[in-house]
């Protein structure tokens, strides 16, 4: 029972992580229609900037800045990169995003080297918040889930209670009629890319301690984002929540408690081969939970594409 | 035309136009769009280039390359079949072809069998092997066009490469799976234990494969693949079905790929993960772009100019992908038509025989944005030097010279280098533009 709490602990700071990234993604795409590729890489630029600037001034202002930064990179790139190449159509937008995650990644080797950088949790957070019989939570977890469950709140009350929020929210779905009511939409458009990014970029400066700010992290969190929001439908929010918390307690849950396939198949009534090691499936019947936790969200996207393609959220005609 | 070169000649901010329409009289257009019959020219000189090539470039060297180029060209064509012709984005194509890889490889593993079938069969299977996955994936994931397909490709992409670390039985794990080709019945007595061999083997299936392929473009299914493409909607009224339309296309392409696999577990005789995973998906994406999807023979000259430049670069620098992936962002936002598009553009000005016109700007302009660029590059190289070189390290060597990083001088001079060549070039772009506007006007107009 206290691995349970432990675990649903773990899984909520993976998930509540993976939905900041996933929100900013999915708020782009179902603005714009096209799904940035680049997006993990702002959250790797996040915790590179958030390095750089915590040795000069600190993690507090890292927080602060380097999603500043990031965000307005981003708004950069939707105005220089993404609006010249939107009049080609979305495929060679989705081109362009590929491309620029695959530059970005360059970039960082190239400033920073390929070695893991020494980003540290900061000593203000370094200890443990409380015990689970034995197991302790570090307090920078509970951070992480303070930091993300506030900015859900921020984005939800400003996405729907507030003048901007609206606007943005018929931008989604009516450009052409904010348009004309006298909204600048392509403004709006950079505005969210720009946030979208920036969230991207608080991610990765609190993520960067915990899992490690090397070249590879985009590559390693950015195709399960992808899966994240393909899961909970593209463009819906909510779906993004309820497939980032899921995607977070199943790779946990799988990686903590170790069952092997053969105990199941056990189970079903399929008896072991005699001899395991010509057999065919001896893959098959040697496999573990935690060998196959990484890939479990992408049998689990597929499962999801064959039986309800529009995913968990999404609508009929998206 | 594609979308891409049609919203090309628009003016700025326009939509891409719904309708595409083709003009049989332009030469561009015919390559894609003509009529069923197929011009025997190119293929011959192909062929020939082919089989003349080792003699050309007899070193071994020059021999892998151009195996591991014609490899390339395969798959770069099997792949433009969905991004090209199909509007299909795909994020993990390399799994067919590693796939193909793979399964040739057990089949050479398979002594009995193997050593009753002649060696050029084998892709065969490969391509087989293939198709046969896409199939399987094909089924739910040509649904819909565009970013769904996209996501798909790349989620099921991931899928199989995580996979094949894990089944090691078929994918080998870590290290992959080897064989040995020569173990095959001896084709008219040739055993290919040679690069040579090989090399005409791959010869052979380069040019059949490219031909299946084009002959493909112009069957009715091919060109439906371009309506498919280009307007879904409007595909379906005469009676298509837009999602077994995509269905075909991407099962061809499997096969092709497949192909380009077998070849790949021929010639290198071991196959990894390497082969199927993300990396080369982005690779062979990267290669297609470059050369430009509009065009039947875009891909192919995208697989030279990619092997070349990755192994003459990479000899030379350490940052070639990072070069690579800046050209790739440029390509996208600039020439969206790719290298092929480029050479394209021109057909009209030679069709009024004005393209001489053009020679002079161009060497004004060109040249010195040649020039700037290196200086650029050479910048670049500077501060990587400067920047992770070991301590006391500071000579450094560009464009065969030596100096020592630290200094001002060299920065100075490339700084130099590079702004006096991009100000020229800013400098003459408005009469390059003018140049190519006339060459492209026919004379006896209203001027």
């Amino acid at each position: 029972m206290d691995l349970i709490l432990v675990n649903l602990i773990d899984g909520l700071v993976t998930g509540l992580l993976l939905f900041m990234l996933s929100a900013g993604l999915t708020l782009i795409f179902s603005m714009m229609g096209v799904l940035n590729f680049a997006h993990a890489s702002f959250y790797m630029l996040g915790a590179y900037f958030a390095y750089q600037i915590s040795i000069a001034l600190g993690f507090w202002m890292g927080l602060l800045i380097a999603p500043l930064i990031v965000g307005v990179m981003g708004a950069g790139v939707e105005r220089y990169g993404l609006r010249r190449v939107h009049k080609y159509g979305h495929v060679p937008e989705l081109i362009f995003t590929f491309g620029l995650a695959l530059l970005i990644e360059e970039l960082v080797q190239f400033i920073w080297g390929k070695n893991q950088m020494p980003y540290q949790i900061p000593d203000a957070l370094n200890f443990t918040a409380f015990a689970i019989s034995g197991n302790s939570i570090p307090a920078f977890k509970i951070f992480m889930i303070f930091i993300s469950v506030s900015i859900f709140i921020g984005l939800l009350f400003v996405l729907t209670k507030t003048r901007v929020g609206m606007i943005i929210q018929a931008a989604l779905s009516y450009p052409r009629t904010v348009e004309a009511l006298g909204h600048n939409v392509p403004l709006i458009f950079m505005g969210v890319f720009g946030v979208g990014t920036a969230l991207a970029g608080v991610a990765g400066v609190i993520a960067g301690p915990v899992l490690g700010t090397f070249p590879g992290m985009a590559f390693v969190l950015g195709s399960i984002v992808f899966v994240t929001i393909v899961i909970g439908g593209l463009g819906s929010l909510w779906g993004a929540l309820v497939a980032s918390l899921l995607i977070g307690w199943i790779t946990t849950f799988a990686k903590s408690y170790n069952i092997a396939m053969s105990d199941i198949l056990n189970g079903i009534g399929l008896s072991t081969p005699e001899n395991l090691d010509d057999s065919v499936f001896r893959d098959l019947w040697t496999v573990t939970s935690p060998q196959i936790a990484d890939i479990l969200p992408y049998i689990l996207m597929v499962l999801i594409l064959i039986f309800r393609p529009y995913g968990l959220f999404g609508k009929r005609d998206a | 035309m594609t979308q891409i070169e049609n919203a090309k000649k628009e003016p700025k901010g326009a939509k891409p136009k719904e309708q595409i329409t083709t003009d049989p009289s332009r030469a561009s257009e015919r390559m894609r769009a003509g009529s069923m019959t197929l011009t025997a020219a190119p293929w011959i000189i192909a062929s020939v280039l082919v089989c003349v090539m080792p003699y050309i470039f007899t070193s071994n060297s020059a021999i892998t390359i151009m195996n591991q180029m014609s490899i390339t060209i395969i798959f770069a064509l099997a792949y433009n079949m969905l991004l090209g012709q199909g509007g299909m984005l795909s994020f993990g194509h390399a799994v067919y072809a590693g796939f193909g890889g793979f399964f040739s490889m057990h089949v050479m593993n398979w002594s009995d069998f193997f050593a009753a079938i002649p060696l050029p069969l084998l892709p065969l299977f490969g391509g087989l092997a293939g198709m046969s996955l896409a199939m399987i994936v094909g089924s739910f994931s040509t649904r819909s066009a565009g970013t769904v397909f996209a996501m798909i490709s790349l989620g099921v992409g991931e899928l199989i490469a995580a996979c094949s670390v894990i089944v090691v039985a078929f994918f080998g794990g870590e290290e992959g799976i080897s064989g040995n080709r020569t173990y095959a019945e001896p084709f008219f007595g040739v055993k290919f234990l040679q690069q040579i061999d090989v090399y005409y083997l791959i010869g052979f299936w380069l040019v059949l494969s490219a031909l299946l392929m084009y002959l493909y473009s112009r069957t009715p299914v091919g060109r439906m693949s371009n309506a498919v493409r280009d307007n879904p909607e409007r595909a379906e009224f005469p009676g298509y079905s837009a999602r077994w339309v995509r269905y075909y296309s991407f099962i061809a392409s499997g096969f092709f790929a497949g192909i380009a696999g077998g070849l790949f577990a021929i010639n290198y005789e071991i196959v990894t993960e390497e082969n199927l995973n993300t990396a080369s998906s982005g690779v062979i994406l990267l290669v297609t772009f470059l050369g430009g999807v509009g065009f039947f023979f875009g891909p192919i000259l995208g697989a030279i100019v990619f092997t070349l430049v990755q192994t003459v670069l990479s000899l030379e620098t350490e940052l070639w992908a990072f070069y690579a992936g800046t050209l790739f962002v440029a390509t996208v936002m600039f020439f969206p038509g790719g290298l092929a598009g480029l050479i394209m553009m021109h057909v009209p000005a030679f069709r009024l025989g004005k393209a001489k016109l053009l020679i002079v700007p161009y060497l004004k302009t060109l040249l010195p944005a040649l020039i700037g660029t290196l200086g650029l590059a050479g910048l670049v190289e500077l501060m990587f030097h400067y920047r992770h070189a070991a301590t006391g390290d500071d000579e450094m060597t560009i464009f065969w010279t030596t100096f020592n990083s630290h200094n001002v001088l060299p920065w100075v001079v490339l700084i130099a280098i590079a702004a006096i060549g991009l100000g020229i070039a800013r400098r003459t772009a408005p009469a390059l533009r003018d140049a190519w506007n006339e060459a492209n006007t026919a004379d006896g107009g209203t001027s």
